[in-house]
This record gives C-alpha cells, structure tokens and sequence, in this order.
C-alpha cells in the first residue's frame, strides 16, 4: 500500500520534499471515509433493534434499575477529553513534531483504554447480577449495541498503538500521515455514534 | 509557498481554537441533557426532546469541529456520501420501528 501511495504521488509530479503533506493520500482517506459510512449502516441497525427491543423486560431490570448516570457521565468525559487530545496530535503531526504527536497519540490512548475499562466493568458487574445479554430482550440490544462501540474503540486502541510504534521506529512519512488522517475519522467517528449511545440507550432509557 | 499551505492545512485540519470551541461546545451539549435527566426539574415528554435536540446539535458540532467537514471543494464528496448515508439511516431506522410498531398494534390486538 505505501508503494501505491508513492507512486501515486511520483506520477502526479508531486515535491517529495513536502514529506509531511496532507495530501499524501487523498483517496485513501475518501475510500476510509466511505467504510465509515458503511459503518454508520451498521449502527443504525443495531439502534433500529434496540429501540424495538427496549422495552421488552421479560421480567427483568429495565434501564432505570440498572443504569447509573453519573458513571455513564465520567464514560463520556474520558471519550471526549481523548477526542480533542487526538486533535492535539493531528496538529503536532501537520506541524512535523514527532515527540509531540507520540506524547498525545500516548494520552489519548490512556483515555480511551480509561473508557474501555469502565465499560468492561459495567458489563462485568451487570452479567454478575444476573443480568447478561440472555435475560432479555432490552439487555440483548443494549449489549449487542454498546458492545459493539466497545469492540470499536478497542480496535481503535489497537490501530492507536502500532501507529505509535510505527512513527516511533519510522518517524511522520505521507504513508504515517495517511494512517493517522484515517485514523482521526475513524476515533472522531467512535464518538459521534457513543453521542448517540447515551441519548438513546442511557438518557431515554433512565427517563 | 509554505504560508499558502499552512493556511490551506488550517482551513481543513483545523487548529487548536477550532478543536477549543468544538470540545467546550461538546461540553455543554452533553452537561445539560445529562443534568435534565438527571435531576429532573422539566416534564418527561419535554425532556425528551430537549435530549433528543441536544444530541443532533452535538452530532453537528463533532462534524464540523472534529471531523471538518464544511463546504469546500475538497469536501464536497465526503459530505455527499454523509448526507446519502443520513438518508439510508433515516429510511431504516424510521421505517423499522414504524413497521414493527405496527406489527405489535395489530398483533396485540390493542
């Protein structure tokens, strides 16, 4: 793929010693950004089946037994706060400065493994009351639908990491700042739709 | 040649006061509806709307603040993709529930 992107960029006639130029690979972020769309498909799929899920208890807890507000607040700060430092590090990268592109690249991933932490203990104590995914048909979607914003920003963590260790080892080339740009959509991306997860799953569902 | 494209850069990267008052805005959004539940002081069906506004706003505010997509030239085929997809969402997800509202009036019996 960084073959396809410097070729790309030799035949356009472009000046490699903008290195760190934003357009290194234009339509590999387009094409990213078109998989997030898809992504977004996905989402509202599993919105559309816990919403019509959402109020079949059979018996169980409902959202207002189970959900505690002020923990989903501190969820939600974490997830935030990582969105802006992430900023802060896709400015460091357009600037060139690697030390300060890592340190935030660095941050950011300590607040988003903060989030995962705390959604895995959510669902840790919830599953150890009795209340897993198989109680009911709420808990089924909620599960399926967190759980899958879950399984993102735990890719995204993952992503996150080689990055560091690949800007590390090779330091911002087009190809690192192609990566990172897909990367910004993707964790930007994560926090739009857990927007969306706490209105719909935590708010409504308190109301 | 540097200036030319630092600016551009800036145009659709953003900057730290652009990051600044999308995260402060973001703040805002995500406080009030949480404390309408929270503590709650309005009617139900009131509040839920409110929430309801204060989400698509926020979902707006992250777009343009966070994932700056606007209305340049270089934009243009991000936000047609964006706003086919918000159709494709609006189709599904309305017409699922209405659907299986539906099948739950009829086969209820209400």
């Amino acid at each position: 793929m960084s073959n396809l992107v410097m070729n790309a960029d030799a035949a356009h006639g472009h000046d490699h010693g903008h290195d760190d130029h934003h357009d290194a690979g234009p339509m590999t972020v387009f094409g990213f950004w078109l998989y997030l769309m898809t992504d977004c498909i996905l989402f509202a799929s599993l919105f559309a089946a816990y919403a019509v899920l959402s109020n079949n208890f059979a018996g169980g807890p409902s959202g207002h037994d189970i959900f505690e507000l002020d923990y989903v607040l501190g969820e939600t700060a974490l997830l935030l706060f990582s969105s802006i430092t992430f900023g802060f590090s896709m400015l460091a990268m357009y600037k060139g400065k690697k030390n300060a592109v890592l340190a935030w690249l660095a941050i950011t991933f300590l607040f988003g493994l903060g989030f995962i932490g705390m959604e895995v203990n959510e669902f840790h104590h919830l599953i150890a009351e009795g209340f897993g995914p198989q109680r009911s048909g709420f808990l089924s979607g909620f599960f399926t639908l967190v759980g899958t914003h879950g399984l993102h920003v735990t890719s995204g963590l993952i992503w996150m990491g080689v990055m560091m260790y690949q800007i590390n080892k090779n330091g911002l080339s087009a190809t690192t700042n192609t990566r990172m740009s897909c990367l910004s959509l993707f964790w930007h991306f994560l926090d739009v739709v857990w927007i969306c997860v706490f209105t719909v799953v935590y708010l409504m569902g308190t109301l | 040649m540097a200036n030319a494209h630092n600016s551009h850069a800036a145009h659709s990267h953003g900057s730290v006061k652009s990051y600044g008052i999308g995260f402060v805005l973001s703040v805002i959004l995500t406080i009030i509806p949480f404390g309408l539940v929270m503590y709650p002081s309005l009617p139900k069906e009131m509040t839920l709307w409110i929430i309801v506004a204060f989400a698509a706003i926020q979902v707006l505010v992250h777009l343009v603040y966070f994932l700056h997509l606007d209305r340049s030239a270089e934009q243009r085929w991000n936000v047609t993709a964006f706003a086919f997809t918000a159709m494709v969402i609006a189709f599904l997800v309305g017409l699922a529930l209405w659907i299986m509202s539906s099948i739950h009036t009829v086969m209820m019996a209400h």
